[in-house]
């Protein structure tokens, strides 16, 4: 009795599970297989090798591979540090980290827009440095920028947290045995970290490849990502069926980089993130 | 769907706000109520219209003057009154939208004939746009013209001469890199390098718009950016030197900046058309008559010209105009500009996709 009324508390999250996950995948999936009047159909999945989605998923993979490693070059050093303070109000440091994310994520993309304009905040001092106005806005660079931006927070706390886990007296054995700080940061600090990277990089990596909304803000609709195309298909061009159907290919890809990124993960780390 | 037509309307931030209000207020009663409810039929009137695209005292001068009830509900894009209406859960009486949508609906016999020999005023209508609107009415018997205007360039004098927008080449001017706004609607788009092709707006020949595309893919690193709501604001701030618009959309930005201009380039352009027209739902025909009817009327009209500041095809308020708004080109195209312009007409569905890959392609470039 008791036992079912412990599995009843997670009622209410198997109606979630089943009304919002696997109900709409469900129509995805039927979408993405059907013609428009409800034939059976490969085509929206291979519609994928079409030059133009090649080129729009290559980009994608591109810019969020790219926002990926700058993220993890800004981030690591960065928790280290963060991890080796040794002051009373070191959670606050953190906070401050995160404190960002409590705004709105577009609104925060739309000052951007602001300030990199042609005749934005940025521009204004360089016009006024003598150095002529700079195309700042509506570029590949401007998007992963944004999403660099956007997405740092989630590479810096899952190896903030990794980091925090090592015990210093690991650290000072270490010492005491003679290894340099190199050694100590390659033989002992990085491998017990990874699970950490790993999760920080499905955490950019997945939501970078499928954004949209950061490439049509600061990409001034010059930037197609695969993203891009599969929501001009929903809600522009009204076709459904492909729209899924590249969703599907997208999934795909999500599902791979995750499982590529599981294989270097040894402790299960970055799975728990899912 | 903005992708393929972005008539712009003056509402801005607010039409949002109205609209989630008239869906609660609206869509409410109409579900838990019998959709034909006696006590209302006779007197009232449910009028669908662009956000803030007609004045209110115009609404409470016609219920004073014939006692009927009008409740009005506004909507931001053709493609979302389309979805409204279609939805049949209010029975709308008098409908007002844009020329390809009006063709749409009545390709879809959801159009009811308007009797114009019912009305006193529909004589105050130009007969050059009541001419333009066969496009989309070829007998001009279910619509009637409400605000017209054009498509063209919002320009900043002090960088680009009046001289160079004279033609849709400036578009294409290396001396302008970065500083040029596109639509991020395929239709809009297309129609600078259509023209300048020589081709018509409303070509379905898909060689020609293969040769369109050609011309904005080497358009494109010119280009600032493809924008839709933001370009009259991009441009008042000062982040381009020229952008394609609707001439609605440039009164706006004149409004907020009077150093900007606009202009028509000579290949011609697109005209648009806002028209009223009533739909099958209709429950009293003759009391949607009488409303199209006063919205004909000098008075009305004016209060509605002087709210919206759109073209208006009415004679009578155009009579009444000071001089300097008559010759106003951004509201008031000279005919000479309305000769080369033309309505869009709806692309069939091969076209629609067409169009739909060729802009994928463009901006994939």
């Amino acid at each position: 009795m008791r036992r079912l009324m412990r599995q009843l508390l997670a009622g209410p999250y198997l109606v979630w599970i089943a009304g919002f996950i696997i109900l709409p995948v469900g129509v995805i999936l039927y979408y993405a297989f059907t013609t428009a009047d409800g034939a059976f159909t490969f085509a929206h999945i291979a519609a994928i090798a079409d030059p133009v989605h090649v080129k729009s998923i290559l980009l994608s993979l591109k810019l969020g591979l790219s926002c990926t490693v700058v993220c993890l070059l800004l981030a690591y050093p960065l928790a280290m540090i963060l991890s080796s303070f040794r002051f009373r109000h070191q959670s606050f440091v953190v906070f401050l980290f995160i404190l960002p994310m409590w705004m709105n994520f577009m609104l925060r993309i739309l000052s951007w827009r602001l300030i990199l304009a042609n005749s934005g905040i940025i521009n204004a001092l360089l016009v006024r440095l003598g150095f002529g106005p700079v195309k700042l806005l509506n570029t590949p660079a401007t998007v992963v920028f944004g999403m660099v931006y956007d997405f740092l927070p989630f590479m810096i706390l899952p190896i903030y947290n990794s980091m925090t886990r090592i015990k210093d007296d690991i650290i000072e054995a270490a010492r005491d045995l003679g290894a340099g700080n190199l050694t100590i940061l390659a033989k002992i600090i990085f491998p017990l970290t990874v699970s950490g990277i790993i999760s920080g990089i499905i955490m950019v990596f997945v939501p970078a490849l499928t954004s949209f909304v950061i490439s049509d803000l600061l990409g001034g609709g010059k930037v197609l990502l695969i993203g891009n195309v599969i929501e001009q298909e929903f809600m522009q061009g009204t076709n459904w069926n492909l729209g899924s159907g590249l969703s599907v290919v997208l999934m795909i890809f999500v599902i791979a980089s995750m499982a590529v990124m599981n294989i270097f993960d040894k402790d299960g780390g970055g799975a728990a993130v899912w | 769907m903005r992708l393929f037509y972005n008539r712009k309307k003056s509402a801005k931030t607010s039409v949002c706000f109205v609209l989630a209000a008239a869906l609660f207020s609206c869509t409410f009663p109409a579900s838990c109520a019998p959709k034909t409810d006696a006590g209302t039929t006779s007197d009232s009137l449910v009028v669908l219209n662009y956000g803030k695209y007609l004045d209110e005292t115009v609404i409470r001068m016609f219920e004073e003057e014939t006692g009927i009830d009008v409740k009005l509900e506004e909507y931001e894009s053709p493609e979302e009154m389309y979805t409204k209406f279609k939805a049949g859960s209010i029975s709308y009486d008098v409908v007002c939208t844009s020329d390809y949508m009006i063709q749409r609906l009545i390709s879809e016999g959801e159009v009811n004939e308007i009797d114009f020999s019912h009305f006193s005023y529909y004589e105050n209508l130009d007969p050059d746009i009541i001419e333009a609107s066969k496009i989309f009415d070829p007998e001009s018997k279910y619509s009637m013209p409400y605000f017209y205007g054009t498509l063209g360039i919002l320009y900043n004098p002090a960088i680009v001469s009046p001289e160079k927008v004279k033609t849709w080449k400036v578009l294409w001017d290396e001396n302008f890199r970065d500083s040029v706004i596109m639509q991020n609607s395929v239709r809009d788009t297309f129609v600078p390098a259509l023209r300048l092709l020589g081709y018509d707006i409303n070509t379905e020949n898909a060689d020609e718009l293969s040769g369109a595309l050609e011309l904005l893919i080497r358009q494109k690193p010119i280009v600032y950016a493809y924008y839709v709501d933001e370009t009259a604001d991009e441009m008042v701030a000062g982040n381009a030197a020229m952008a394609l618009v609707y001439s609605g959309e440039a009164a706006y930005a004149k409004e907020l900046n009077d150093e900007l201009a606009y202009s028509v380039p000579e290949e011609g352009s697109n005209l648009w058309i806002d028209s009223w027209f009533i739909p099958k739902s209709c429950r009293n025909q003759e009391n949607a008559e009488k409303f199209l009817d006063f919205l004909c009327r000098g008075d009305a009209a004016m209060l509605n010209f002087e709210y919206v500041w759109y073209g208006t095809p009415n004679l009578e308020v155009i009579a009444q105009l000071d001089e300097e708004t008559r010759s106003d080109e951004t509201i008031f195209p000279p005919s000479e500009v309305l000769a080369d312009c033309k309505v869009f007409q709806q692309y069939g569905q091969e076209t629609t996709a067409l169009c739909s890959y060729l802009w994928k392609k463009l901006k994939s470039e």
